[in-house]
């Protein structure tokens, strides 16, 4: 049985990272992806700076780079269209192996998957290193209006509950001799999808019952304890990954 | 001096569902503090629909509920109060436990009361410790075993210091000796208990008074070995001692 609340993408571990308050990391998080966001498309090194802070991030909370690559296939279905860019773009042109290319819009598709790519890094990054709850805590503390981290506790919640009642689904189908291929999966799975929904319904609802009968009222109790409010040490440490960022950034908007 | 409220006052409950369907045709049922209670009855019978009437998740469509004196209403401040009196453990201890380590589990309710610092800590120790699992609180509620977590899941509704502890199906997937834990240690709780299930031997073992429900009425109320003892009774209402066991005549329940 896949007991209790699945943890999707939080990975438990004990590092430096995962030590750090939930807000500071959320902060740091955000200003790093503006960084990487407003930097000049031309600036490929700047890039590959970028790429080497994921790196060291990664290396010091422990998370290992076929998690990190693996998980951020799911930023392909977004990017796909970029693909298309160096076909369509207008412009001088050059030739790539055989193939006829538009410059501006290899520029283009270099643009939104390299940023895609680093901003979902830095997104699995902070999921890795911080349990929802966390998450949630961090939200507050950044004064995010209550109702949001509201919907999003509900959201993580029925998240987790979705992921482990497939995952139960899905054991109970291989025993009766499904075969576990990836596609005739995707269709044992479509097949047990609705009633997937409504299983996770009814457990949703179950744990909301066992909520409100402990005196829930929407609102979660703010005393958690090991989540003391951030220092400005922290808060220090955890400024020099955007700080970095925004200096590369700086550097490669003057130089090009 | 006034005598002591009963801890649980059920009048003439009604509750038929929003299809239509009538689950409780009216249910009248006392319990005096500090009594043990099993709510005997076969699938169906509408247990658990009176279980959620007991701390106004459900309202009766007719007849009224008091729990220590106090009127089930739908004023918040009332349904809180009431929501602290009745501390409801629900059959699947997945349902109950949703945070990321048993100690904030248990401080949920007891947070959500107002309770803070020092006073919320002893509240989560005193709990932890009745059910024996203190050397447990900063684990992940789903790496304990099965039994572990539904003790845990009664410490959660215990920090409440509840007037009357209601338990569905305490015994439901519990080996042997987990089984016999938790009696052990339901026994020692200074709480009016009321516990539903059709496991008849921990009825027997636990419970001095017996009610059995069906079709949504109270058909007996009695003595537990006189109930267990009315073969006939008993098979009326779907309920079956398991194969060998039979009351001996002179036992009473296990006391301490």
């Amino acid at each position: 049985m896949g007991a209790g609340h699945a943890h999707v993408l939080y990975r438990e571990a004990d590092s430096p990272v995962h030590r750090l308050p939930p807000e500071v990391k959320i902060t740091a998080m955000v200003a790093f992806t503006i960084a990487v966001v407003a930097t000049p498309r031309e600036a490929l090194w700047a890039f590959g700076a970028y790429a080497l802070l994921v790196a060291a991030v990664a290396a010091l909370a422990r998370v290992n780079a076929r998690w990190l690559l693996l998980r951020s296939t799911i930023e392909l279905p977004f990017v796909l269209f970029a693909f298309a860019l160096p076909f369509l773009g207008a412009g001088e042109r050059v030739d790539v192996a055989g193939l006829h290319l538009s410059v501006d819009g290899l520029y283009g598709a270099w643009n939104i998957i390299a940023k895609g790519t680093l901003g979902v890094w830095a997104s699995l990054l902070l999921a890795a290193t911080t349990s929802t709850r966390d998450l949630i805590v961090g939200l507050d503390r950044l004064r995010c209006p209550q109702i949001l981290t509201q919907i999003a506790t509900f959201m993580l919640r029925y998240l987790d509950v979705l992921v482990g009642e497939a995952r139960r689904m899905r054991v109970a189908r291989i025993s009766r001799g499904d075969d576990p291929r990836f596609v005739w999966q995707l269709r044992g799975f479509a097949a047990g999808v609705g009633a997937l929904f409504l299983r996770a319904f009814e457990r949703g609802e179950r744990v909301y019952l066992a909520m409100l009968s402990r005196g829930y009222t929407g609102r979660m109790p703010t005393v958690w304890q090991g989540t003391a409010a951030a220092t400005t040490g922290q808060w220090l440490i955890a400024a020099t990954v955007p700080v970095v960022a925004g200096t590369v950034a700086a550097t490669a908007a003057v130089l090009t | 001096m006034q005598p002591t409220p009963p801890s649980l006052d059920v009048r003439g409950v009604r509750y038929a569902y929003p299809d239509g369907h009538v689950a409780l045709h009216g249910v009248d049922l006392t319990v005096a503090r500090g009594e043990r209670v099993a709510l005997l009855g076969p699938n169906g019978a509408g247990k658990t629909t009176l279980v959620l009437h007991l701390n106004g998740i459900l309202t009766p469509t007719e007849g009224q509920i008091a729990v220590g004196g106090l009127a089930v209403g739908r004023d918040r401040a009332t349904l809180a109060e009431i929501r602290r009196r009745v501390g409801i453990v629900f059959q699947d201890p997945d349902d109950q436990l949703f945070l990321p380590t048993v100690a904030e589990d248990v401080a949920f309710g007891p947070a959500n009361l107002g309770l803070r610092g020092p006073e919320l800590a002893a509240r989560v120790d005193e709990a932890l410790a009745a059910v024996g699992m203190s050397e447990h609180r900063d684990r992940t509620p789903h790496h304990l075993s099965f039994g572990q977590r539904r003790r845990v899941a009664v410490a959660t509704v215990l920090a409440m210091r509840p007037e009357i502890l209601v338990l569905d199906e305490p015994s439901s997937n519990l080996d042997p000796a987990a089984r016999r834990e938790l009696a052990g240690i339901l026994r020692t709780l200074p709480v009016t208990l009321l516990m539903v299930t059709h496991d008849l031997p921990y009825a027997f073992e636990l419970c001095d008074r017996s009610v059995i429900l069906d079709g949504g009425r109270i058909v007996a109320d009695g003595p537990t070995p006189e109930l267990l003892d009315d073969e006939e009774l008993l098979a009326r209402h779907r309920l079956e001692l398991p194969y060998p066991f039979r009351p001996a005549p002179g036992r009473a329940p296990v006391r301490e």
